[in-house]
């Protein structure tokens, strides 16, 4: 009954999962979409806290925090850019996105 | 033991199960709520992991800044969500057997994975035994010295993406009326009052 690394791998491994199918359900809502991405990371930074901790090497906790300062960069940066497209275009729909196609 | 194996499936089973709502629930403050209790899950599996300073900014970052950013837009924005969820079942099928193979291969590899025997001697940074010195003065000692300019890269990224945030945002609209500071301290007496000679029984014309 004791809990491994290959635990929380599988917890991570499933959430990498989620996400990554939450950007396939979701083609049309950019907010949910930055929403998976953001489950993405988390599950990204589970594998490395839990190499570090079973590892007993101290730098990947040093690396997952670099992840998560680039993680809420992202979001920040992401939202503004929506609201910004939104304030222009009045929809947020992932199809009309299609301005720069040629 | 069996304590911290309860825990574990306690904390990893909520946070699978939010991460599932959050792609599948209808209304998407519902999503940016389900997304804050996976966080705040993942935050107690790094408690169960010894990560305790990581846990705690977890919350912090995540449920106090990223979650109520995400939580002000989806509510500021006048957007019809129920429109934007057609083709939900539409993209099921793929989606489901992307995510299937996806994670067939992580487990796999889950499953297969062993740690090679070299690796206990390439280790930089042991973890010091607990008892001695926290998780935060350990990351601490590590953080500010080796990997000190990791941590400046981290405060730089931070303030591209303020300043990015600030630009992309702000507007100025031409008939809104702003506070103009220095016309204000330097108003006088002579710009602000006039003085008039009022004859008796006149008045001001």
């Amino acid at each position: 009954m004791t809990i491994g690394l290959g635990h929380y791998l599988s917890v991570a491994a499933i959430l990498f999962t989620v996400g990554v199918l939450g950007i396939f359900l979701n083609r049309k809502n950019v907010i949910v979409i930055l929403m998976s991405i953001e489950l993405i990371l988390l599950a990204v930074n589970i594998n490395l806290v839990s190499f570090s901790s079973f590892l007993g090497d101290i730098v990947g906790q040093v690396y997952a925090l670099i992840v998560l300062t680039v993680a809420a960069a992202e979001a920040a940066i992401g939202l503004a850019i929506l609201v910004a497209y939104f304030r222009n275009r009045g929809s947020i729909a992932v199809e009309d996105i299609n301005l720069m196609k040629g | 033991m069996i304590i911290q194996a309860i825990f574990f499936y306690l904390f990893a089973g909520i946070t699978v199960a939010s991460a599932v709502m959050v792609i599948s629930s209808k209304n998407p403050v519902h999503s940016v709520l389900f997304l804050i209790l996976a966080f705040v899950n993942a935050a107690g599996l790094f408690v169960l992991l010894g990560a305790e300073f990581l846990a705690m900014i977890l919350i912090v970052v995540y449920v106090g800044a990223v979650a109520v950013l995400f939580l002000f837009v989806v509510m500021m924005l006048d957007v019809d969500f129920a429109e934007l969820r057609q083709g939900f079942l539409n993209y099921l099928p793929v989606g489901a057997l992307v995510g299937a193979v996806l994670l067939a291969e992580l487990l796999i590899v889950v499953g297969a994975w062993a740690i090679g025997p070299d690796v206990a001697k390439a280790i930089t940074s042991p973890i010091p035994p607990p008892g001695e010195i926290n998780n935060t003065q350990a990351l601490g000692l590590v953080l500010y010295t080796r990997y000190v300019y990791f941590f400046q890269a981290a405060g730089v990224i931070l303030l591209v993406a303020m300043i990015g945030a600030i630009v992309l945002t702000l507007q100025h609209k031409p008939n809104v009326r702003r506070q103009n500071i220095t016309a204000q301290v330097t108003r006088g007496r002579a710009s602000a009052i006039e003085i008039v000679k009022v004859k008796s029984g006149q008045g001001l014309s």
